[in-house]
């Protein structure tokens, strides 16, 4: 069963230099005990998809169509109070930068308890007592002592558990991972991915997970959604995705991540760099300007669906 | 974590000394070179000048200014600030009858500038744009440009001579209250914990319009820190955690934001009370004010240099105080800088 589903998602930011239309007609879903990669240079709308998900927009943001559903839910059309009974609760969300993502004054304890009386009414004492098991569960040793410890007491690998024990805290259905192992130790990066491929899979949870590395998107998840200047342009499934990519950025993406045996004379950088998000005139398929398969109808025809079962490929000329 | 903050306290009251005894020097240079000869001015209507050389002599103004120098660091090491030649009092004794007059009413003033600056500041934060936005970026810009003084003398014409609201800037009590015994030398405090109410009020209602005019001054800075810090925190990663965490919004607003953004207030506060300290001066002069202000005014146009020495001593010694004291609660509040200290 479906359990989020965004459908045709177009968000907008008002800036002083113009508009940024950030995402277009972006669609995804994902079923329970899923993990979808998301993958996208920065600036591709991979951050945007995943805060509109949470209704976390920034205020000059504004969504101009489609739908989010989750579950029997309509996210976009729910009260914020409704809202924020789900964020925490059913929907969840990891950040990068563990260390700036905790309250610096606020013992790690106190910030999981907190969640715990918000969402589940518990006293003090048995937050207090939840909190040191939600530490002892992200594989924290030692969670009596640490959950009296503050953030700067605590390492990056160490603040980045405390996160996922504080988006746990809900027993969510949904996990938003936005770049979780960024700025981590390589060890302490794999650590975490394993964390929290096994916790999904344990509590048969939902999980996006967003991340410019296609090779790590493609040792943890299911399937892969490749993003590009705010367009999905193709999910596949991992496997499918590295051996026959269909979308020519797909392709290139696919081509640049390093793998073994290739050199660092073999990497090609992919040409040009993402259009201008806040220009009039951008054409129907914004990765027109560094295409190498381009036809004349590219800049105008709306991107069609040009996939089989299971695959979605918005190209009018894949491979 | 008590060591440290031991440490703490042990290394700011050393790095005050140097600062003190610059002021002793600095103050001590400044008042000789004050034009005016104060022993001609207290011979007054006896302007023989045999009386006036007597005059200087019995006040060691004849000494060599380094000689001068060393009598009064020598007396200021045995607690001796001299002695005022207008009163004939021991300064030390001047100031600490006075002292609680100046510190009750800049207290005031600052609790009234900080209960008013602080929700306006967090308002503007919270809804930037807003009318409470608007609100900072006036008074920050009024805020500078009215000295206490003169806002003083506006709220006496207005509530005073006009609407015949606030009592007759006679100091801190009108001619019908008595004193209470001092106890602390905070009137408002004496009479409460004497339960004389009558007196209380009537202490109350001449402080208004002072701490008020004094107030006003002190909206600026706070309310423009603390929007500054809120925004900042607000903005800040573990906001953004907090709400993703679905915790409830005045707990976001409070206990996450508000907390974290207090601390660059506190400094700020402190700063603030410090300056009003020295911007009293004026305020106690215009509502004739028993403070250490207008006593140090008085003394200074009448060329008696002890009081004003001792004056801006004591100055000296409660903004260390002062620092101090925000230093500690820093660090009581904020438990990264136990580490590092």
């Amino acid at each position: 069963m479906t359990l989020l589903d965004v459908d045709r998602l177009s968000v907008e930011f008002a800036t002083r230099a113009g508009t940024v239309r950030a995402l277009d007609q972006v669609s995804l879903s994902l079923t329970r005990g899923e993990i979808l990669g998301v993958v996208g240079e920065s600036g591709s709308g991979k951050s945007v998809t995943a805060y509109a998900v949470m209704r976390l927009l920034d205020p000059a943001a504004r969504i101009t169509g489609g739908r989010i559903g989750f579950e029997a839910q309509s996210l976009l059309d729910l009260p914020e109070r409704a809202m924020r009974e789900l964020r925490g609760n059913e929907l969840a969300m990891v950040f990068q930068s563990p260390r700036t993502a905790l309250n610096p004054i606020r013992t790690v304890g106190r910030q999981l308890a907190d969640v715990l009386t918000a969402h589940r009414g518990l006293g003090a004492r048995a937050a207090a007592e939840r909190a040191v098991a939600l530490l002892a569960e992200v594989r924290i040793p030692d969670p009596e002592r640490r959950a009296s410890a503050y953030p700067f007491e605590l390492s990056g690998g160490m603040c980045q558990r405390v996160m996922i024990a504080l988006a746990l805290a809900g027993r969510p259905r949904l996990l938003i991972a936005d770049e979780p192992t960024t700025g981590l130790d390589v060890t302490v990066q794999a650590a975490v991915l394993d964390l929290i491929a096994t916790l999904v899979r344990r509590d048969r949870m939902g999980c996006l997970f967003i991340t410019h590395d296609l090779l790590l998107a493609a040792e943890l998840c299911d399937r892969i959604a490749v993003m590009h200047a705010g367009q999905v342009v193709e999910v596949a499934s991992a496997a499918t995705l590295f051996a026959a990519p269909r979308h020519p950025y797909t392709a290139r993406l696919v081509a640049t991540a390093p793998r073994r045996g290739s050199s660092i004379a073999g990497l090609r950088p992919i040409p040009g760099s993402l259009p201008d998000l806040r220009a009039a005139d951008l054409p129907a398929c914004r990765y027109l300007a560094r295409c190498e398969r381009a036809l004349p109808h590219c800049a105008t025809t709306p991107l069609p669906d040009a996939g089989e079962e299971g695959h979605v490929l918005r190209c009018h000329n894949p491979l | 974590m008590r060591p440290s903050l031991l440490l703490i306290i042990g290394k700011r009251v050393l790095a005050a000394l140097p600062v003190l005894a610059g002021v002793v020097v600095v103050t001590f240079i400044l008042t000789r070179m004050l034009p005016g000869d104060p022993a001609a001015y207290f011979a007054g209507q006896v302007d023989s000048q045999a009386a006036i050389e007597e005059i200087r002599h019995a006040m060691g103004l004849d000494l060599p200014l380094p000689i001068q120098f060393l009598h009064y660091i020598t007396g200021l090491s045995q607690g001796d600030l001299g002695r005022s030649f207008s009163t004939g009092r021991p300064v030390l004794a001047e100031m600490l009858d006075r002292l609680p007059a100046s510190l009750e009413l800049v207290l005031v003033a600052v609790a009234f500038g900080a209960a008013l600056a602080v929700p306006l500041g967090v308002l503007a934060a919270v809804r930037q744009g807003g009318w409470a936005d608007q609100a900072v970026r006036v008074i920050t810009t009024a805020g500078v440009s009215l000295p206490a003084f003169f806002s003083g003398l506006m709220l006496i014409f207005l509530f005073y001579y006009l609407l015949e609201w606030a009592p007759s800037p006679v100091g801190r009590l009108d001619a019908f209250s008595e004193a209470p015994p001092r106890i602390t030398g905070f009137l408002l405090i004496d009479c409460a914990l004497l339960g004389d109410w009558e007196t209380w009020h009537a202490a109350a209602a001449q402080i208004v319009l002072p701490a008020l005019s004094l107030g006003l001054v002190t909206l600026a800075p706070i309310a423009r820190m603390t929007r500054g810090a809120m925004l900042a925190a607000l903005s800040s990663d573990f906001i953004r955690t907090a709400r993703a965490a679905g915790l409830p919004p005045r707990q976001v607003l409070w206990t996450y934001a508000f907390r974290n953004a207090v601390l660059p207030v506190l400094t700020t506060l402190g700063m603030v009370f410090s300056y009003s300290l020295g911007g009293a001066v004026l305020v106690e002069k215009v509502f004739s004010w028993p403070g250490v202000g207008s006593f140090a005014l008085d003394a200074l146009m009448q060329l008696d240099y002890a009081p004003v020495q001792g004056f801006v001593l004591v100055l000296g010694v409660l903004y260390v105080v002062l620092n101090l004291g925000v230093d500690i609660l820093l660090v009581l509040a904020d438990p990264r800088i136990r580490v590092e200290g």
